[in-house]
C-alpha cells in the first residue's frame, strides 16, 4: 500500500485539522472584530462643504450647543442650523474670508449648505433627543467630545447594544441636568456619581426601556 | 505545512493593513453590511428628497398659509401665533406703538428661563452682563450694543422685544431660533440685569453690604 500513500500522507489528517481550526478562527476573529459598527461606522469623518470647527466655536468661543442645534430640546431630530443662524457673527467676523463663501451664497439665495449627514441611524430605528438630553443624558454618551474636534467624527457605534447597554443601566450615566450641554463635566467622584444617578432615577422616574417598541415602532 | 503558516500570516497582514483597526479615520461612508430595510422610501427632516423641483425635503410653508399651531397662554388668555397681539408683535394692536410693559407677568421661573435663554443666545456677543463685551468681540465683533446704555434702558419693553425677534442694524432676529415665550423670557431678565446695573448701595440690604468689595 506503501505506493499509493506515501509516508507523509499520514501527517495529512493532522493538518488538515489544524488548517481548518486556524482558517475557522481567522474567519470567526475577524468576523468579530470588522463586521461590526465598532469598526464600520466609528471613525467616520467625511469632508464637509465648510471648514466648520466646532473646537473653535464651543471651546474658545464658549457658545452652547443650543445656539445652533436649537430644536435638540424641544424635537426628536437636533437639527443643523441654517445658514442665517452663521450670518448672525459671520456679517461682521471673517467678513470676506474664501472660508465662508460658501455660507454667504447660501444665505443670501436661501439655499441650503450640503452638509454631509454623519450620524444615521437605520430608517426603522426610532430615536428622539429631546428625551435624552431633558433626562440628563448629555451629548457626549453619544457623540463623544464634540467640542474638541475640528472636524466631527463619528465616535460610538450607535448600534443596538450601544443603546441598551445604557437602557439597562441609566443610572451610571444620568446627570445633573445643568451639566448636559457641558462635555467637559466629570463626576468629581465615581462612586458618589453612581448613588447620584440612581436618586435621579427614582426621582425622575426613568424607566430602563428594553421593549422593542421603545425603539422600534 | 511551513509554506501554509506563512500564507496564513501574510493574508492576515494583509486584511489588517488593507481594513485597519477599529476607530481609524475614514472618509468612505460606513458600509452597511446587511442593508435589509435600513434605507426606506421615507422623508427625514434636513434631508434632500428628489420628489420636490427644489429638492428641499424639509418644506418651507407656502404663501397665504399659516402653519398650524396651539395658543400660548399669556396672562390666563390664550394667544395664537397668527393674532395681532403684543405678546407676538411687541406693538400695541393695530398700531406702531410699542407696548410699555411686557404682557407676560414676571414671575422666578421666567427669570430663570430667561438667565438660561440669554447665556445661550446673547451671550456670546453681549456678554454675561450685558455689557457688550461678550467672547466674540476678541476676534472681529465690533460694533456691539451695550445692554445697560440709557438709550436702550429707557426702550420700552416692546421695542426690545421686536430687536430680539427681527434684530436691528448689524444685529439679526432671532424670530427663527425662539419662541415668543422665551423672548419676553430673555426681556424680562435683561430688565432684571439693568436693574441690578443701576442698583445704588442704599438698595443693598444693610446685612449684605459688606460683602460688596
Ligand atoms: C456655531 C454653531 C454650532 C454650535 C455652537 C454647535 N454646533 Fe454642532 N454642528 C454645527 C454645524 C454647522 C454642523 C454640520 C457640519 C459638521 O458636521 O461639521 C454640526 C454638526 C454636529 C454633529 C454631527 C451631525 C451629523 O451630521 O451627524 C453633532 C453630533 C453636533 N454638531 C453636536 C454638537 C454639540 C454636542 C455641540 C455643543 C457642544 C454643538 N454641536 C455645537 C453647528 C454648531
Ligand atoms: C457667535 C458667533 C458665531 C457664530 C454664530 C458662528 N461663528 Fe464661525 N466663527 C466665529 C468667530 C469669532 C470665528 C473666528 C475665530 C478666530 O478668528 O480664530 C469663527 C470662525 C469660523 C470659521 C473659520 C475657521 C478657521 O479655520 O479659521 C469658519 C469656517 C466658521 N466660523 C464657520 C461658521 C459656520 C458654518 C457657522 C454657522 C453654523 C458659524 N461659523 C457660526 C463666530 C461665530
Ligand atoms: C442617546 C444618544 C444621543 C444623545 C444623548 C445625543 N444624540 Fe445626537 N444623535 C444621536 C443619534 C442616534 C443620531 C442619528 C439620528 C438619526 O439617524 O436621525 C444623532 C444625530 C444628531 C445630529 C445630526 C442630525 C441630522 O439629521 O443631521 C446632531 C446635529 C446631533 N445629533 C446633535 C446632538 C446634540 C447637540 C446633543 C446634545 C444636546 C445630542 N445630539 C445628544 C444620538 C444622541
Ligand atoms: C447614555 C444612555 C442612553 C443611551 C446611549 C441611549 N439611551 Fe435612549 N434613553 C435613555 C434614557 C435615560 C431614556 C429616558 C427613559 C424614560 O423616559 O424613562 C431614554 C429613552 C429613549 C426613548 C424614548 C422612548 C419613549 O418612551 O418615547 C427612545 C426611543 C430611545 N431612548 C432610543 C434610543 C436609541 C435608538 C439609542 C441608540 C442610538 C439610545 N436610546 C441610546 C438613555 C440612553
Ligand atoms: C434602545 C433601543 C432599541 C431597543 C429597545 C431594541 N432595538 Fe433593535 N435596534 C436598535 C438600533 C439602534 C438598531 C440599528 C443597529 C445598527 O444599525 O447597527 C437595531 C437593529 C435591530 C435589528 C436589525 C439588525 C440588522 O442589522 O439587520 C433587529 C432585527 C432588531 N433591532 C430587533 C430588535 C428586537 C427583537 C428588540 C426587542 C428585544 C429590539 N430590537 C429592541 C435599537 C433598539
Ligand atoms: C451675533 C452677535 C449678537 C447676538 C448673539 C445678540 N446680539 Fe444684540 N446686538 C448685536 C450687535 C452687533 C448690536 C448693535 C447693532 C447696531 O447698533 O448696529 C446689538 C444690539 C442690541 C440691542 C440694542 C439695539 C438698539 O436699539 O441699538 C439690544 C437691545 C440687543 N442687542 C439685545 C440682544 C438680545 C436680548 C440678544 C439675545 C437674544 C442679543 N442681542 C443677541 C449683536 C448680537
Amino acid at each position: 500500500m506503501s505506493d499509493i500513500f506515501p509516508k507523509w500522507t499520514n501527517k495529512l489528517p493532522g493538518y488538515v485539522i489544524l488548517g481548518g481550526a486556524l482558517l475557522g478562527t481567522a474567519v470567526v476573529a475577524g468576523t468579530w472584530y470588522y463586521f461590526t459598527p465598532k469598526y464600520t461606522r466609528v471613525g467616520y469623518q467625511p469632508l464637509q462643504p465648510v471648514s466648520f470647527s466646532h473646537h473653535i466655536h464651543v471651546e474658545q468661543l464658549g457658545m452652547d450647543c443650543r445656539y445652533c442645534h436649537n430644536g435638540v430640546e424641544s424635537s426628536y431630530h437636533s437639527n443643523i442650523p441654517s445658514s442665517t443662524t452663521c450670518m448672525n457673527c459671520h456679517n461682521q467676523v471673517l467678513k470676506d474670508d474664501p472660508k465662508l463663501a460658501l455660507v454667504r451664497e447660501s444665505a443670501a439665495a436661501g439655499k441650503p449648505i450640503p452638509w454631509v449627514w454623519i450620524h444615521k441611524t437605520p430608517d426603522y430605528v426610532y430615536f428622539n433627543h429631546a428625551v435624552h438630553v431633558n433626562r440628563g443624558i448629555s451629548c457626549v454618551e453619544c457623540h463623544g467630545q464634540i467640542n474638541l474636534m475640528d472636524e466631527v467624527q463619528h465616535a460610538q457605534p450607535l448600534s443596538m447594544t450601544f443603546c441598551l447597554d445604557c437602557h439597562r443601566h441609566p443610572e451610571a450615566f444620568l446627570r445633573p441636568p445643568e451639566q448636559v450641554y457641558n462635555l467637559n463635566w466629570k463626576p468629581d467622584d465615581p462612586t458618589r456619581q453612581l448613588a447620584q444617578g440612581r436618586r435621579f432615577l427614582e426621582e425622575w422616574k426613568v424607566e430602563r426601556l428594553e421593549h422593542c417598541s421603545a425603539c422600534h415602532r | 505545512m511551513r509554506y501554509f503558516l506563512l500564507g496564513f500570516l501574510l493574508l492576515g497582514l494583509v486584511v489588517v493593513s488593507v481594513a485597519g483597526f477599529r476607530g481609524g479615520i475614514t472618509r468612505r461612508p460606513p458600509i452597511e453590511l446587511f442593508p435589509d430595510m435600513d434605507r426606506q422610501a421615507k422623508l427625514r427632516p434636513q434631508s434632500a428628497h428628489g420628489f420636490f423641483p427644489d429638492g428641499l425635503g424639509s418644506r418651507l410653508h407656502p404663501d397665504q398659509t399659516i402653519p398650524r399651531s396651539q395658543p400660548v397662554l399669556v396672562a390666563g388668555t390664550p394667544v395664537h401665533p397668527f393674532e395681532d397681539h403684543p405678546f407676538n408683535t411687541g406693538y400695541e394692536p393695530g398700531t406702531t406703538n410699542f407696548v410699555q410693559h411686557s404682557p407676560v407677568p414676571v414671575s422666578e421661573t421666567l427669570l430663570a428661563r430667561g438667565r438660561e435663554r440669554f447665556a445661550i443666545h446673547c451671550q456670546p456677543c453681549h456678554g454675561a452682563a450685558g455689557d457688550g463685551k461678550g467672547p466674540t468681540t476678541k476676534y472681529g465683533m465690533v460694533v456691539i450694543g451695550n445692554l445697560h446704555d440709557p438709550r436702550i434702558v429707557q426702550q420700552p419693553d416692546g421695542e426690545i422685544f421686536h430687536v430680539i425677534s427681527e434684530g436691528r442694524n448689524l444685529m439679526q432676529g432671532y424670530a427663527a431660533n425662539l419662541t415668543a415665550a422665551d423672548r419676553w423670557a430673555i426681556l424680562a431678565y435683561v430688565r432684571a440685569l439693568q436693574l441690578s446695573h443701576l442698583a445704588t448701595l442704599e438698595e443693598v440690604p444693610e446685612g449684605l453690604r459688606a460683602t460688596l468689595k
